[in-house]
């Protein structure tokens, strides 16, 4: 079982189970509140349900911060067609490694989370979008999913309360698109992950035309205990508007590396230095991605704030997926920028040219940079070229490459400045070229 | 084409788990688990996907690029997948990946001669926090150092 020593400072929520004898397994789970919550729903409206999920003010912890009360409330509830819970366990974006360690270590409070979403919106069938990648946690899922129905916790009339759910596992086969929800819906029709025109949503024209709710699995873990403990005890643990924990994925030049559950709206600086037991080799901190590799970038001096999305919003950049990568002071930027480049251009769909032509341009005036090659000129221009892709493209792959892009650019001219008149690179790993 | 008789079964249960007459959605998983057990995704077996899932083999074929873990070509029986992205590229990720290349003698999407091992620099694997990983067919490694890859690869030299 993959987790690390808890926190002192971690509050306990979705990751309570962690380091439990047996956590993954539906003995522990039920010997430990397991299932209360669904019981509950079951005694509750949906539109209870769903007003309960929205007085929690939990959001979106697949990287954009949605109400999920309200995405549940989009769900038309008089539609003819059958309606499906889409769980987004694609987890791809770079440095978050969050959904792994709730899928392995506890995974019928997914499961349950998802049957009471299902009664919300009155869905009988939820469908789980792993990540090719994470074949051991499609296993994992299967297993917990075949105790389950064992059990009589999933098929028909679950527990004798009437209710019918059927959870199916789905593998992908490596693509970050795919997690975009409308990829990840053309994903599992069987075609290739193109994000589709938004409206319609897909909370009303979804998976095989038919009204799906998707949601990230971290979103959902924490459905049983917002339902069990009440709304008012979840909201209260962040900021107005912020409620609940996040697993923060604290990576990069820090002593004490690792997943830790923490209140919406804690200190980053204090994750750094606290949570994260500071920086490697007494160095100091340069920038930090708060989010996942599309978040633009804070400076050291910018990082002195709590980590909610709000907040993150106020100083333009994202609270994003919990991928929190802390960078020192011997890291190169441009090397940095060039490598969350490389990404996007390899993973963009090509369906939109702005971003298919943007990052693979983006990325060879950056590779020509890194490598000694790059003009003055050049500096604004990759910052131009950014903003050219923002708000251009059907999905947000593009405004991923582009928001770290500019922010690199606008809060580290001086890295690019070194890297001019065909000077090497003047940071540690230069002398080799980066990438072939 | 038959497969592994827990391949059929699999596939059985694949093909029923999604709505009545969905079954092109079964195209994806069907693929990369029937790559795991023939090895590559060839021309028979992209129509034979296509007639289990009631679509055209153009329709199979046009997602097999899409995908990055479909491949067409045999890869190693072991296939070494060093991530190289920002968490694992500040910890050393890329120099993993270039003592890897060197340790196996070949470059990024190349298999040994002896088809024992392929190599692929791959995208962010869900490992940030325990950086740099790589994965070895499905198994995850963490914290890998340039000592600990030549170690797993003696590993699995002397098995072969």
């Amino acid at each position: 079982m993959l987790y690390n020593d808890p926190h002192p400072l971690e509050v306990k929520i979705v990751t309570k189970r962690f380091g439990l004898p047996n956590s993954a397994s539906l003995d522990t789970y039920l010997a430990t509140d397991g299932f209360k919550a669904f019981f509950k729903a079951m005694e509750m409206t949906p539109e209870q349900i769903i007003e309960e999920v929205k007085l929690s003010a939990l959001r979106g912890r697949g990287g954009a911060g949605f109400p999920a009360g309200l995405k549940w409330s989009f769900v038309p509830r008089n539609s003819p067609l059958p309606k499906y819970v889409i769980i987004n366990a694609d987890e791809s974006e770079p440095g978050t490694c969050k959904d792994r360690l709730l899928m392995e270590n506890d995974p019928h409070q997914l499961l349950e989370g998802i049957l009471i979403a299902g009664r919300a919106i009155g869905a009988h069938k939820g469908y789980i979008y792993i990540r090719g990648e994470y074949r051991y946690l499609i296993e994992a899922m299967d297993r917990a999913i075949s105790e389950a129905y064992a059990r009589g916790y999933l098929g028909k009339n679950i527990q004798d309360t009437g209710f019918d759910f059927d959870i199916y596992t789905h593998s992908g086969a490596g693509a970050y698109e795919c997690g975009e929800e409308t990829a990840l819906l053309d994903s599992i029709e069987g075609k290739r992950g193109i994000p589709r025109m938004k409206p319609p949503f897909p909370a009303v024209v979804g998976a095989w035309q038919a009204p799906t709710l998707i949601n990230n699995v971290e979103t959902l873990s924490a459905v049983p205990a917002i339902i069990r403990d009440g709304a008012a005890a979840f909201a209260a643990l962040g900021p107005p508007k912020n409620g609940g924990t996040r697993m923060i994925c604290l990576s990069g030049h820090i002593n004490k590396p690792g997943v830790y559950e923490l209140p919406v709206g804690f200190n980053l600086l204090r994750m750094i230095y606290e949570v994260g037991g500071g920086m490697r080799n007494g160095k100091k901190l340069k920038a930090v991605v708060p989010g996942g590799s599309s978040c633009p970038l804070l400076k050291a001096e910018e990082c002195d704030i709590p980590m909610d999305f709000d907040t993150l919003a106020k100083v333009k950049s994202m609270l994003g997926s919990g991928g929190t990568v802390v960078l020192d002071e011997d890291t190169c930027m441009v090397r940095f920028a060039l490598r969350i480049m490389k990404f996007y251009a390899h993973e963009s769909c090509g369906w939109c040219i702005p971003c298919r032509e943007g990052t693979t341009w983006l990325k060879k005036m950056l590779q020509r940079f890194h490598d000694g090659g790059g003009q003055k000129s050049d500096i604004p221009l990759i910052g131009e070229l950014s903003k050219n892709m923002l708000g251009r493209t059907f999905c947000a792959l593009g405004d991923a490459a582009a928001m770290p892009t500019i922010s690199i650019v606008e809060k580290f001219p001086e890295d690019f400045e070194a890297h001019l008149n065909g000077r090497p690179c003047p940071y540690a790993h230069a002398a080799e070229p980066v990438f072939a | 084409m038959t497969f592994s008789p827990e391949l059929e079964a699999r596939f059985a249960k694949m093909l029923e788990s999604y709505p009545p007459g969905r079954t092109r959605s079964a195209v994806v998983p069907m693929l990369l688990y029937a790559q795991d057990e023939v090895g590559h995704i060839s021309h028979e077996l992209i129509e034979e996907v296509a007639r289990r899932c009631k679509v055209t083999p153009l329709q199979v074929d046009e997602v097999v690029g899409y995908y990055s873990m479909l491949h067409k070509k045999p890869q190693g029986k072991v296939h070494v997948q060093v991530c190289t992205n920002i968490s694992c590229l500040i910890d050393g990720g890329e120099e993993l990946f270039q003592h890897a290349s060197k340790t196996l003698g070949i470059g990024n999407k190349e298999t040994t001669p002896d088809g024992q091992f392929s190599l692929e620099e791959v995208e962010c694997i869900g490992a940030c926090s325990w950086a740099p990983a790589i994965q070895m067919n499905y198994d995850f490694h963490h914290h890998v150092t340039p000592e600990k890859l030549d170690k797993l690869i003696d590993e699995l030299r002397r098995k072969q």
